[in-house]
Formats: structure tokens, C-alpha cells, sequence
């Protein structure tokens, strides 16, 4: 994969990346995404037009077969100084240990021990709303403190890039609303970048500033929104006529790529 | 449910005192008023009376039996975890030796025994079967539990870089702990199965002073009642590993594990 640098205003961009499984199966073709410094963006599509995978080339765990990934810093490569978190469609935590151990796994495995490494988990804990539960054992959590534990192990290393893969998806719509917010609150904090992916209409306009919308068979970009609301956006903006507005012309693209993927 | 929890854990205990309680008299009297000869069915107490009788050279041998089974069960622990650490490691070392580990699971343990006691020193070949029968449920499982890592923290680890050692380490003997220790539990009453067989194999060779030997020995001499007695201590042996294991058990995974969590209704 070559690493080359790319203009300023972009953090990683993905020019014609393919990917076809062992199996014959294609699930990205000619896939062009420019991901910039900052933003929020979210790749919204159909169950197989590919944003996991899409997501998950981004964070080098699976290798485009056509394609570069360029990233604007060296540093900022998944191969050297890991400058990237990821969040999984399940909270994926290892029930074994405390939630301190789970959110201090990322600084351990980079062999970053210490007090140093203590403060870090307590602020990222912080950071989620789970003063006090360091060491509470996963299961003694709800669904929606689980997924907090793991956006927060996302956050302990202060990482540029926040890769998150349907991270709200199994979860009951007021926890949703809620983490939504929260999630917005800590991007506008860290000032990090996101690229969320989701099959929700309504928490794509929500949280980004920017909606790639993507069709099937073979996965590829079809469309982008730009969602132009002037954050911070609570309560307000989700019942608002500008969101609804948003929402639809969101729902149409969707419909369209929908068809366009020969998707039911 | 029509009982509480504390009552169903009260019958959980009480119904099978009480079928002990119900069995035993039975016994003694089928055996009096039968006019059963003790060599045919000693009747309860006669066992009991021989145990105490023959407590010394019952429990000398207890501790022959249980220094075997420990030892066996320790060197099986060990072997097991340690060789399926070295299969997940190393693919090659599995294909080459895995089929051997299947054939000395298969093959019984019974047909092995005299050979061993050919080759090796009676001690050891008694050792050497406790360890082959619960060598291989710890091999299997946790060959299965290092196998069975949930595969988005496999990509995590790799995300950050983790060395291989740090994922056997941080992730892979973790999550293998409930297999393991699934496997060791078999493994604990395997090993005292095994230590008996080899002691009697060994004790028709004529030597051996463990409680299987005891037992054949009484079996030639008619000495039911001692026989009785030896068996008696060789289940309690039993029960007293099961429940140490799960003990163990418990208390390593009560706090994550499904197995170990306490019912919540």
C-alpha cells in the first residue's frame, strides 16, 4: 500500500480502493473518499454496499486488493505510530478485567505504563461520563456504559482519526439520542476527525457535517450531502424544520442509491 | 417457581441426606434379616467399623493414592496447557504431534498399564497413566478456548500493534481460562482414574501399597468389608477433587464468566 502525501486539508483519502474477498465476493470497487482534518463525516448506505469494510481498510486491518490510501501525515499511518481509534459495532470488551484495564489496553499494548498511563484512562473515563466505574467489571454495566467503556479505550490515546462502525446501532433509541450527544461533545472537545459509519437517515444528519452516501454491489460512493447546521446541535436542531429538511433529502439519496444497487 | 432460591438450595441438600438416611438402614437390616454373609455384603456398619479398624494402613495408602493423583493431575495441567500454548503457536508442531495426542487418548488406559509397568518403575508407571488419561482433556480444551477469541478484539489488538506474545498474553490465555479450567476439572477426576488403574495392574504384578492396591489385595484375601472401606475413601477422594476444582473455578471466573455469575431473577 503506498503511502504518499496529500494535500493539507485532508487527513486520509482512499483513490479507486477495491476490495474483493477470497470468496469472489466484491465489496468495494473504484471507492474514492477524502477525509478531512476535523470533520465529521458519516458513510451511510445498505447492508453490503461495503462502509465496514471501507472503515476497516482505513484502519489497516484489511488490505485494499486495488486502490491507495494516502495519508496526509507519516505518523498518522496504521503501520508506524498508531494515531487512530476505533469503536465496533459491539462494545468489544474483555470481560475478564475492569473497565480501567479495558481503557489502559491501547497505552499497554504501546508499552506506556505508569501514572502517566492512569491519568490518560481517568480522563478518558472522564470524558464518557464514567467517573467511578474503573473498576466495575463489564458485565456489571448496561449496554450503553459498555459502549462508553469502549469509546472511551477509542479516546485513551488521543488519536486523530476516530474510526466508529455502527457503534449505536444495538442500542435503544433513548441511549442513542443520549451517546449522540455526548459523542458530539467530546468531537468538538478533542477537535478529532470521525468517519461514523451508520444505516441511520436520522443520526447521520444528526451528528455530521458531511453524508457520504454509498451504494451496493459493488460498494462504492453515490452520493454526498453536505449537512451545513452550525454546531453545537441538541435538542433544538433534532426538532427543527432545518433537520427534518436534511433528513429527507438524505432519505432520498439513499433511495436512490438503493435502486441504483439494485438493492430491495 | 413454587420455591424460593434458599429454599430450592435447603433441598438441594436435605433430599439426598435424606436418601442416605433412608438407604443405609435398609441395608443393614436386608443384610441381617437376609442372613447375607459379610463376604458377599458387608452390611453398612462393618464397613464402617473396618475403617476405623484399618485407618492406618487405609490412609497410608490414601496418601500413596493422592500423592499419585496430584502429581499426575499437576504434570497433566502443565503438559496440557503448556503443549496446546506451543500448537497455537506453532502450526507445524501441531499437524506433527496432535494425531499421537489422540491415539494415547484412545487408546485404554487398561491395555496401557502393563506395558508401562514393563518399562518403568512401578511408581513411575503409575505416575505416567494418571498423566496420559487427564493429560488430554486440558490439551483439547484449551486448544479449543485459545481458539475461541472474539474477533474484533483480535482486530483491535492488531490496530495497536500487539505483539504475539501480547496477544497469547492479554488475550488469547484470558479467554481461554474457562476452557482450561473446564478441562482441569475432568482432568482432576481422570488423573485419580488413572493412578487406580495402574495400581491395580501393578498390584496383580504383586507390588504397590496405594488404595487400589489395597482393594485388590483385599479382593484375593475375601476381606470384603476392607474392600468396602478402601472404596469408600477412593470416592471420597473423588468428591473432594470435583468440588476443590470448582471451588477454583468459581473463584477464578465468578466476577466475568456466564458460567460462574450468580442467577439474577
Amino acid at each position: 500500500m503506498p503511502v504518499q502525501a496529500a494535500p493539507s486539508s485532508s487527513i486520509v483519502a482512499l483513490h479507486g480502493v477495491g476490495k474483493t474477498f477470497p470468496n469472489g465476493t466484491t465489496a468495494l470497487a473504484g471507492l474514492d473518499l477524502d477525509v478531512r482534518q476535523g470533520e465529521f463525516v458519516s458513510l451511510l448506505g445498505p447492508s453490503g454496499c461495503g462502509k465496514s469494510t471501507a472503515l476497516r481498510i482505513i484502519a489497516g486491518l484489511s488490505e485494499p486488493s486495488s486502490g491507495t490510501v494516502e495519508w496526509r501525515q507519516q505518523d498518522a499511518h496504521p503501520g508506524s505510530e498508531s494515531r487512530i481509534g476505533f469503536v465496533f459495532q459491539e462494545p468489544t470488551l474483555m470481560p475478564w478485567t475492569s473497565v480501567f484495564n479495558n481503557v489502559l489496553l491501547p497505552l499497554k499494548l504501546k508499552g506506556i505504563a505508569g501514572d502517566k498511563a492512569g491519568a490518560s484512562v481517568t480522563a478518558a473515563l472522564d470524558r464518557v461520563g464514567l467517573q467511578g466505574f474503573a473498576q466495575a467489571y463489564p458485565r456489571e454495566l448496561s449496554g450503553g456504559m459498555r459502549m462508553r467503556v469502549s469509546i472511551a479505550r477509542a479516546l485513551v490515546t488521543e488519536p486523530d482519526l476516530l474510526l466508529m462502525d455502527e457503534p449505536f446501532a444495538a442500542l435503544d433509541e433513548i441511549t442513542r439520542f443520549k451517546l449522540n450527544n455526548d459523542l458530539l461533545d467530546v468531537w468538538h472537545a478533542l477537535r478529532t476527525t470521525v468517519v461514523f459509519v451508520t444505516h441511520s437517515v436520522f443520526e447521520s444528519v444528526y451528528l455530521s457535517s458531511r453524508v457520504v452516501v454509498m451504494a451496493a454491489r459493488p460498494g462504492r460512493v453515490f452520493t454526498e450531502l453536505l449537512i451545513d447546521a452550525p454546531y453545537p446541535r441538541g435538542q433544538d436542531f433534532r426538532t427543527s424544520a432545518e433537520y427534518a429538511a436534511f433528513c429527507r433529502r438524505t432519505s432520498e439519496a439513499l433511495a436512490q442509491a438503493m435502486q441504483a444497487g439494485g438493492g430491495q | 417457581m413454587s420455591t424460593s432460591p434458599n429454599g430450592d438450595r435447603v433441598l438441594r441438600i436435605a433430599l439426598p441426606i435424606i436418601v442416605l438416611a433412608l438407604a443405609l438402614p435398609i441395608w443393614e437390616m436386608a443384610v441381617r434379616l437376609g442372613n447375607i454373609p459379610p463376604y458377599v455384603l458387608p452390611p453398612p456398619l462393618l464397613i464402617l467399623q473396618t475403617l476405623i479398624a484399618d485407618w492406618t494402613v487405609l490412609w497410608q495408602s490414601l496418601l500413596v493414592t493422592m500423592l499419585t493423583t496430584f502429581q499426575g493431575f499437576l504434570l497433566a495441567a502443565v503438559g496440557g496447557v503448556g503443549l496446546a500454548v506451543l500448537f497455537n503457536q506453532f502450526r507445524f508442531l501441531e499437524y506433527s504431534l496432535y494425531p499421537y495426542a489422540v491415539i494415547l487418548q484412545v487408546t485404554p488406559i487398561v491395555a496401557i498399564a502393563p506395558l508401562l509397568l514393563i518399562y518403568l518403575p512401578q511408581p513411575l508407571a503409575v505416575l505416567f497413566c494418571a498423566w496420559i488419561v487427564a493429560f488430554f482433556p486440558v490439551l483439547a480444551n484449551t486448544t479449543l478456548g485459545l481458539n475461541s477469541i472474539d474477533r474484533n478484539l483480535g482486530d483491535l489488538f492488531a490496530l495497536y500493534g500487539a505483539s504475539r506474545g501480547q496477544v497469547l498474553w492479554h488475550l488469547k490465555l484470558p479467554s481461554a481460562l474457562p476452557y482450561i479450567l473446564g478441562g482441569l476439572r475432568i482432568a482432576g477426576g481422570l488423573s485419580l482414574i488413572g493412578a487406580v488403574v495402574a495400581e491395580i495392574a501393578a498390584g496383580s504384578a504383586g507390588a504397590g501399597s496405594g488404595l487400589a492396591y489395597r482393594i485388590a489385595e483385599s479382593g484375593y484375601r475375601l476381606n470384603i468389608p476392607r474392600m468396602c472401606a478402601a472404596l469408600l475413601l477412593l470416592s471420597v477422594a473423588g468428591i473432594v477433587i470435583f468440588y476443590l476444582l470448582s471451588l477454583v473455578n468459581y473463584l477464578a471466573l465468578r466476577r466475568w464468566h456466564e458460567s460462574a455469575l450468580e442467577q439474577e431473577r
